[in-house]
C-alpha cells in the first residue's frame, strides 16, 4: 500500500475543462489534484490537435489549441494545481466518511471529498492495429508498450509502424534482441530524421531487417506467437518472430470509469444541470464526457459547467460555510486568492 | 451543388448533394452514411474517415498530402487508392465522384 494523498478535490482529466474547474473551485478555496493518462496537460487539445485554431472560444477570435492550453495554465498557476500524469484512474470506492478512495493504474491512493470526472472521450490508449486474431497473443506476445526492456532480451521482435515510438524502440531494442524486424506501411517515416538514419544504418548493417508492407496474418500456438504474414508491395513475406510491438497511435476509450457504479447513457455520464452531478452524490462530470438534455460537446460548455458544479462541491467539502457569490471585477477576497489584490 | 456516391461494403449506395468547400467527410457525416466515424472531427489527427477513391477518380482526387500519409500509417487495410473523407474537398470537379467505405474503420 503506498501513501496516500489527500486533496479536497479529485480531477480525473486534465484537457481544458477540468483544467478550467480547477480555476472555479479555487476561488471557492478547493485544493485540486488532477490525475490524466497522457504524459502532459492538455488533453484532446495538446494530444490531437495542438496546431489547430479554435474559433469558438469566448473573446479569442482565434487561438490554437495548444495556446488555450498554455492560457488556461498561466489562469490556474495562483491555485497551485498538483498533477499527476501517466496514469489512469483504476478504481473509485466511497468510503464510510462519504469521501472518496481513488487509485490508480500504478497503485497511488488519492482521498478526496469530490470527484470530478472531466475526462472528455475518454483515456487515451493505444490503438489495436487491425489484424486479424491479434487478440489471442495479446497476453503473451504483444506488447503496445515497453515496461521493461529486459522483457524483450533474446526474442523476435516485430516493430511495426513509422512513428517516433516504433523508431525509438527498434533503436533500444536492437542490442538486446536477437532479432528485430521493422514493417511499415510505407518507406516515408513520420519519426526524427535522425532516428531514421540511425535505423538505416543498422539496416545496411544487417541488424534489423526492414519491410514495406502491412501485416496481413499473425501464427503461433497457445497465445505464442511464431510468425507473421506481411503483405509487401509485390508479394507475401513471413517473418518469424514471438513478440509484436505495434505503434499505431493512441485512441480514446472510456475505460474504467464504466466499473465505477454510475449511471451511463452510451458510454457518456448522465449529469442534472443544476450541479452537474452524477448518479452518485459527491462525483461530478463536466465537459464532453457527460450528458443532459440539449448537451453539446464544446469547451464552453464545459467551462460552465465547470462553474456551477463548483457551487455544489464547494457545500460537500466546507459544508459550514455560507457561500457568498462574487465577482473576480469587484470582490478584494477573489483578487486576493488571484494574487492580483491592490494592483 | 455536386453528387457524390458513397459505397458501403454491403453494397448499398448512398447519393447526396453536395456543397462545394465542404468535404466528403461532412457530407457522410450530415447524411448519416454509415462507415465514416471521424473522431477526431475533421483535423486530420485520426484515420477514422478512411475510404477508397474509386477508379478512375484517383487523378482527379489528387494524392494525399504528407500530414494524412502519415495519419494513413494507422488506418485498416490501406490501398494505392485510400484517402481520408476530411481532407477531400468537394469542388465541382468532383461532381460523381464515388468512393467506397472499408470494412472498418481501424
Amino acid at each position: 500500500m503506498g501513501e496516500v494523498t489527500r486533496t479536497d478535490v479529485l480531477i480525473v482529466g486534465a484537457g481544458p475543462v477540468g483544467l478550467f474547474a480547477v480555476f472555479e473551485l479555487g476561488l471557492l478555496d478547493l485544493k485540486c489534484h488532477l490525475v490524466d493518462i497522457l504524459d502532459r496537460p492538455g488533453g484532446q487539445c495538446a494530444e490531437l490537435y495542438p496546431e489547430k485554431p479554435i474559433y469558438d472560444i469566448p473573446a479569442y477570435p482565434t487561438i490554437s489549441a495548444q495556446g488555450l492550453v498554455d492560457r488556461l495554465l498561466e489562469q490556474i498557476e495562483p491555485f497551485e494545481p498538483q498533477f499527476t500524469f501517466n496514469r489512469m484512474i483504476s478504481a473509485l470506492e466511497r468510503q464510510e466518511d462519504g469521501s472518496f478512495r481513488v487509485t490508480t493504474d500504478e497503485g497511488e491512493i488519492f482521498e478526496a471529498k469530490v470527484v470530478v470526472i472531466a475526462a472528455g472521450g475518454g483515456s487515451f490508449q493505444p490503438k489495436r492495429p487491425p489484424i486479424p486474431g491479434i487478440e489471442e497473443y495479446e497476453d503473451r506476445s504483444v506488447h503496445y508498450a515497453v515496461r521493461r526492456m529486459e522483457d524483450f532480451r533474446d526474442e523476435d521482435l516485430l516493430i511495426v509502424g513509422g512513428g517516433d515510438s516504433a523508431l525509438d524502440w527498434t533503436l533500444n531494442l536492437q542490442p538486446i534482441a536477437r532479432s528485430l524486424t521493422l514493417v511499415h506501411r510505407r518507406s516515408q517515416f513520420r519519426a526524427a530524421p535522425d532516428s531514421v538514419n540511425k535505423m538505416m544504418a543498422l539496416k545496411d548493417q544487417e541488424k534489423v531487417d526492414f519491410q514495406v508492407g502491412q501485416i496481413k496474418a499473425l501464427s503461433g500456438t497457445g497465445g505464442q506467437l511464431e510468425s507473421a504474414t506481411i503483405k509487401g508491395v509485390d508479394r507475401d513475406v513471413e517473418i518469424a518472430c514471438t513478440r509484436l510491438l505495434p505503434f499505431f497511435g493512441l485512441t480514446m476509450k472510456l475505460g474504467p470509469i464504466s466499473e465505477w457504479g454510475l449511471n451511463l447513457h452510451e458510454n457518456l455520464i448522465p449529469v442534472d444541470t443544476e450541479k452537474f452531478e452524477t448518479s452518485e452524490p459527491g462525483i461530478f462530470a463536466i465537459g464532453d464526457i457527460n450528458h443532459y438534455p440539449g448537451k453539446l460537446k464544446l469547451i464552453l460548455s464545459g467551462f460552465h459547467e465547470a462553474a456551477l458544479m463548483a457551487q455544489a462541491a464547494k457545500r460537500i467539502v466546507h459544508p459550514d460555510e455560507r457561500v457568498v457569490f462574487q465577482y473576480t471585477t469587484s470582490s478584494t477576497s477573489l483578487q486576493k486568492k488571484l494574487g492580483v489584490a491592490g494592483r | 451543388m455536386t453528387k457524390l456516391t458513397y459505397i458501403v461494403p454491403d453494397g448499398t449506395r448512398f447519393d447526396v448533394e453536395a456543397e462545394n468547400g465542404s468535404t466528403v467527410m461532412e457530407n457522410a457525416i450530415r447524411n448519416g452514411v454509415p462507415g465514416i466515424e471521424a473522431e477526431c472531427g475533421g483535423a486530420c489527427a485520426c484515420a477514422t474517415c478512411h475510404v477508397y477513391v474509386d477508379e478512375g477518380w484517383s487523378p482527379t482526387v489528387g494524392e494525399p498530402q504528407a500530414m494524412e500519409e502519415d495519419m494513413l500509417d494507422f488506418a485498416y487495410e490501406v490501398q494505392p487508392n485510400s484517402r481520408l473523407s476530411c481532407q477531400i474537398q468537394v469542388t465541382d470537379e468532383l461532381d460523381g465522384l464515388v468512393v467506397r467505405i472499408p470494412e472498418r474503420q481501424a
